[in-house]
């Protein structure tokens, strides 16, 4: 079954990032060989070329992720007050054209981690403003529930800090973010660093991964990307299939019934 | 697109005076054509985004956040260098990280090849300015630089010395040329006829320091904002370089100039003492998949898309060149 976010069905697990590529023809066969639909895209000097010469002649990073397909997914990564978020999401719907908004607040520029309190104020502005906002937050229940209250469809839990690579560093408190929103689409965004990490997520039930250090900084990222996007379609399909418990202890699979009887 | 010259030209026209036509032109006249080269600026290096740059002849260090092909097709250019430009130094290039950064040598040694691993003691024997600042990194001994300030003026000396024209500060169009053949390396100002060409500004720093002198270029790793610093003698480093993908032309701003200066002295607290001498910006040129072109259209050969390897790449794009109109490849698409 497609993933539905925002009424908006998608079929690929995985959303990817386009900061930090080689080049945008990598970026580009990344996307395509990894069937990815969604992407992000960060409204920051870096990203879109969308100055001087380029803007006439059209011939810029922007022009190119577009030429990629994929919805976009803009960001407003680096911000670090609810002005500053709001604002930048403002300028991402009239550039990109689209309501998505990948909403982050960043509370220290070193930790990376999400100012909750800000990301509530600004999600609840957004979405006043008809946005559709995909907050990044914690794994804390709390800000979940306040996110939700302000009109979230969707929460984004980060797994690690971003960029960091550690794959899921608190099992417990994401398997009970999982348990507490049953029915909200939910996307573990940043802190996966392997395709086994990205299949331990979605074994947990979470709906989709959202990454991009992990394949833009790869040795190959397009054939990173392949493999995430494996791990990731591999994750959802043994959650689906509901897979076994641990077990102390030895269990055989063969029946000890029946047994040719050799003594 | 691609079709054969018929026989050797007789001249040969080159417009654009950045390291793609000043190296261009050069191997055209070494190999026995009439080589005329135009440059629409007066002075050498200005609005040439070769001017700023770091000059570093790095094929395997390069290979982070590029394609192998730059590799691959960078090689050549340590011989080239060496033929071409007696300034050169052959010291290699040292690469490094903060300890806690331990993380990106290893990601930098894996994707990269032709280094050895370094320790304190090997680390304090090649840098010394550097004594026990550093407890790993990687040694990268076949590598080169050179100072594109000399390097380039250089290139042109040697194209006049060999019976080269050079026109300077007269913008010229490839139609109006009377040259049989036309070379095509203006950068950026090709955007019109190379449809896929976009610009990636890059900024760099230089500063002076009587305390701190390096043998060698040297890359400090940085989860986010890694920098290379290349000494150009007289205590002089260039420091660089950002890539932002934008074609602004405008004076570097406040946040690159900071972060570039921080993670300087990230190298060497003394570097917080020197003096900055100079701060520039240039627009690089590149395609989508930042790799150089050599494409053919009629009389005219466009060779564009240096992007940060104008320095590296340019003697593979001219020997490109050289072997299109020798007949030596027919074809090139």
């Amino acid at each position: 079954m497609a993933l539905n976010l925002y009424d908006c069905e998608i079929e690929s697990r995985f959303l990817l990032g386009t900061a930090r590529y080689p080049s945008p023809t990598i970026l580009k066969s990344a996307i395509k060989a990894a069937g990815v639909e969604v992407v992000t895209v960060s409204l920051r000097r870096e990203s879109l070329g969308l100055s001087g010469e380029a803007k006439a002649t059209g011939q810029n990073f922007w022009s190119l992720i577009s030429q990629s397909g994929a919805r976009i997914l803009p960001n407003t990564a680096g911000c670090h007050s609810v002005k500053e978020a709001v604002t930048t999401a403002q300028m991402a719907r009239e550039v990109m054209g689209t309501n998505w908004i990948k909403l982050e607040v960043i509370s220290d520029d070193v930790a990376l981690n999400p100012d909750v309190f800000g990301l509530v104020d600004a999600a609840r502005i957004l979405i006043e403003e008809g946005f559709n906002v995909f907050p990044y937050t914690t794994a804390d229940l709390g800000v979940g529930e306040r996110l939700v209250r302000a009109g979230c469809k969707v929460l984004m839990p980060w797994a690690a800090p971003i960029g960091s690579g550690q794959g899921l560093s608190d099992r417990n408190a994401l398997q009970a973010y999982r348990q507490h929103f049953a029915s909200v689409p939910l996307i573990i965004d940043a802190g996966i660093g392997r395709p086994s990490q990205a299949s331990e997520a979605m074994e947990m039930g979470f709906d989709a991964v959202l990454l991009n250090s992990a394949v833009s900084r790869a040795g190959d990222p397009v054939l990173m990307a392949q493999a995430f996007a494996q791990a990731i379609e591999a994750g959802h399909a043994a959650y689906k299939a509901c897979p076994i418990e641990p077990y102390q202890g030895a269990m055989p699979s063969s029946p000890l019934m029946g047994r040719a009887d050799l003594s | 697109m691609s079709k054969q010259f018929e026989g050797r030209p007789r001249s040969i026209g080159v417009i654009g005076g950045g390291v793609a036509g000043l190296v261009t032109a050069l191997s055209l006249k070494a190999a026995g054509f009439n080589v005329h080269l135009y440059e629409k600026n007066t002075q050498l290096g200005e609005e040439t985004c070769s001017w700023f740059a770091g000059g570093m002849i790095a094929p395997w260090c390069e290979r982070d956040g590029a394609d192998d092909m730059v590799r691959d097709r960078g090689v050549e250019a340590l011989t080239w260098w060496a033929e071409h430009c007696e300034t050169i130094s052959q010291n290699g290039s040292l690469v490094l990280s903060a300890a806690r950064d331990r993380s990106e040598v290893i990601r930098f040694s894996r994707l990269t090849q032709e280094h050895i691993s370094v320790g304190e003691r090997e680390i304090n024997d090649l840098e010394s300015a550097l004594s026990g600042r550093f407890q790993e990194g990687l040694f990268y001994p076949r590598e080169a630089h050179i100072d594109p300030r000399i390097a380039l003026p250089e290139l042109e000396r040697r194209f006049l010395k060999a019976g080269g024209e050079v026109t300077r500060g007269q913008e010229v169009i490839a139609d109006d040329l009377l040259e049989e053949v036309i070379v095509d390396c203006r950068g950026l100002s090709a955007r019109r006829e190379l449809k896929t060409l976009r610009g990636v500004r890059g900024e760099m720093i230089r500063i002076h320091s009587s305390e701190v002198s390096f043998s060698r270029p040297i890359r400090l790793l940085h989860p986010r904002q890694p920098v290379y610093v290349v000494p150009r003698g007289n205590g002089i480093l260039m420091v660089g370089a950002t890539s932002i993908e934008s074609d602004c032309h405008a004076p570097v701003t406040v946040r690159s100039a900071y972060e570039l200066l921080e993670a300087v002295q990230r190298l060497h607290p003394a570097l917080g003492e020197a003096s900055i001498i100079e701060m520039s910006a240039g627009v690089r040129p590149a395609l989508p998949n930042n790799i150089p072109n050599v494409e053919q259209r009629g009389r005219i050969i466009y060779a564009n898309g240096l992007y940060r390897h104008g320095f590296l790449l340019s003697p593979w794009c001219a020997r490109q060149i050289v072997e299109l109109l020798q007949g030596a490849k027919g074809t090139v698409v």
